[in-house]
């Protein structure tokens, strides 16, 4: 699904920000991907939806060669990956349920086809009495949980998470993950970053760890 | 998915009714006002060029009508020779002529009249040389070419002016309006082009984190491109709408005006020069196409322009 071959990236002249890296992420897999602030872990999510390519080394995503993948591959490709990121990027200007079926609405799926799938969703997320506000007037768990319902909406084959239990208190944040992991055993391969080490050693599953730009793998 | 719930559902009632969807692009971001003004400022100059151009057309073809039915035969006196004659000759040839419908002789106290505007009426031109004019109401475009040479032959003092010169340099003039008015029309429409341009660059600028987001969802640059079109093309519409029937309105009015203000001395000399002042239907067409050409120059130049700008942003 994922495989990175001596993978490095640097931007414009400065310093390599991620060096060497080599692994891969199988379909249906679950590993947390961690490191200090600042150790690239974004950036490296970010690359797992060609949305920053290698300076040196080899990125597949889905059997497909990032370097070499135009605009019309990249788009289907975010087709199939749901990100959940850190600052959530929901828009302001439309309602929370309006932002869950942006992926839909975006490949053109008409509104009285996904509205029974959207708002399903968003009870399910615990926001059904919050489809018609803007983002701006949810809480820091309720916008999280709303870029959760935006990214699983296409049933993704792969989610990537940026921090999702960083905005959350520890009851909600165990929550999330036993979402995640429950997603994960429907076949969805799962991405999470976090530097929460204890909720990390409540899971045992893999784990990436990215240290000054290289990366060790355990588990 | 939803079917494996294990999040808690802390709602009480969902709406499941139809939602409406809101535009993708916050329509705070962008300057819509302003750019509907310059659309219909834009449309409102290409479309009073356009009329001005059919008023003039128009005008012109009647001219050139008027003066294409009418022939005059100059008859200059020459010594020895009997001037009573060569107007009768000259009239009973022109007469035989295929295509002559009338002819009106000018007597001589009717030519010196002619006179009078120039040398005034204290003067006692009597003496003086005065050429006898014939006046020939014509039907279509006759052939004098044997007019032409009898008169040669019969009346050697004889011109006939068949007024081809002017009708030429009236059409010369007619199409010089008519090229010049298409090309203050281009020059408006690229400034038009230009304008949407720059508005739609800022209007990405405006909408960045959206574009973002879209495109992290999955978004492809033709639905982004589609987004800002549908969004451009609401502003050139009503800016069209705007301008175009401000158009409409100010001819209406020119022409209103013009009817009452119609033999008064300023009255004529705008009738002389644009007939009756009326657009007419051809001209009212003009503007409402040009109104619409506006309107898809605008919804066409924000969408190239976006995809350039998202090939660039790639």
């Amino acid at each position: 699904m994922v495989r990175f071959e001596n993978v490095s990236l640097r931007y414009g002249l400065g310093a390599e920000i991620l060096r060497d890296l080599s692994f891969e992420i199988k379909p249906s897999s679950f590993q947390f991907l961690s490191g200090p602030s600042g150790s690239g872990k974004t950036t490296l999510l970010k690359m797992m939806l060609a949305t920053l390519k290698p300076t040196r080394g080899l990125v597949h995503l889905f059997g497909q060669d990032v370097g070499r993948m135009d605009k019309d591959s990249v788009t289907l490709l975010r087709r199939k990956v749901g990100i959940v990121l850190q600052d959530f990027r929901l828009l302001d200007h439309l309602t929370t349920y309006e932002n869950v079926a942006l992926p839909l609405r975006v490949q053109g799926q008409s509104e009285d086809r996904y509205r029974p799938e959207v708002i399903e969703l968003l009870r399910w997320v615990g926001l059904g009495d919050r489809l018609h506000v803007p983002p701006s007037i949810l809480s820091g768990g309720e916008k999280q949980r709303a870029a959760i319902a935006r990214a699983l909406i296409v049933r993704p084959e792969l989610l990537l998470a940026d921090e999702p239990t960083g905005n959350v208190d520890p009851v909600l944040a165990k929550r999330l993950v036993r979402l995640f992991m429950e997603l994960n055993k429907l076949g969805t391969a799962i991405v999470m970053a976090t530097h929460d080490w204890a909720l990390m050693d409540q899971i045992p599953e893999r784990r990436l760890i990215l240290t000054e730009g290289r990366m060790r793998i355990e588990g | 998915m939803p079917a494996q719930a294990s999040m808690p559902d802390d709602s009480t009632q969902a709406r499941p009714e139809k939602l409406r969807e809101t535009p993708l692009l916050a329509a705070g971001s962008i300057a819509g006002r302003a750019l509907v003004i310059v659309v219909a400022i834009m449309t409102f100059l290409a479309s009073m060029t356009a009329g001005t151009v059919e008023l003039v057309a128009s005008a012109s073809s009647s001219w050139r009508s008027d003066i294409a039915r009418e022939s005059t035969i100059q008859i200059r006196p020459r010594p020895g020779r009997d001037m009573e004659r060569d107007v009768a000759r000259a009239a009973e040839l022109a007469r035989a002529t295929a295509g002559v419908q009338t002819l009106k002789i000018y007597t001589r106290s009717e030519s010196e009249r002619l006179l009078e505007p120039w040398l005034g009426t204290g003067l006692d031109i009597g003496e003086l040389p005065v050429p006898r004019l014939i006046e020939l109401r014509v039907a279509g475009t006759p052939d004098f070419t044997i007019l032409r040479r009898q008169l040669a032959a019969d009346v050697p003092s004889a011109t006939l002016d068949d007024h081809r010169q002017w009708i030429q340099r009236l059409g010369a003039m007619a199409g010089a309006m008519v090229i010049a008015g298409l090309i203050i029309m281009m020059l408006v429409l690229i400034a038009t082009a230009l304008a949407i341009a720059f508005a739609t660059r800022g209007a990405m600028a405006g909408n960045r984190d959206i574009i973002e987001v879209l495109n992290l969802v999955g978004a492809s640059d033709g639905f982004i491109a589609r987004e800002f079109q549908r969004h451009f093309l609401r502003l050139g519409l009503k800016g069209g709408a705007l301008g175009g029937g401000g158009a409409m309105l100010a001819f209406w009015m020119a022409g209103f005006f013009a009817s009452r203000w119609n033999a008064t001395p300023g009255g004529d000399q705008l009738e002389a020069l644009f007939g009756t002042f009326a657009l007419g239907f051809r001209g009212y067409l003009a503007v409402i196409v040009i109104a619409i050409i506006v309107a898809i120059t605008t919804a066409v130049v924000s969408r190239v322009t976006v995809y350039r700008n998202l090939r660039g942003l790639d």
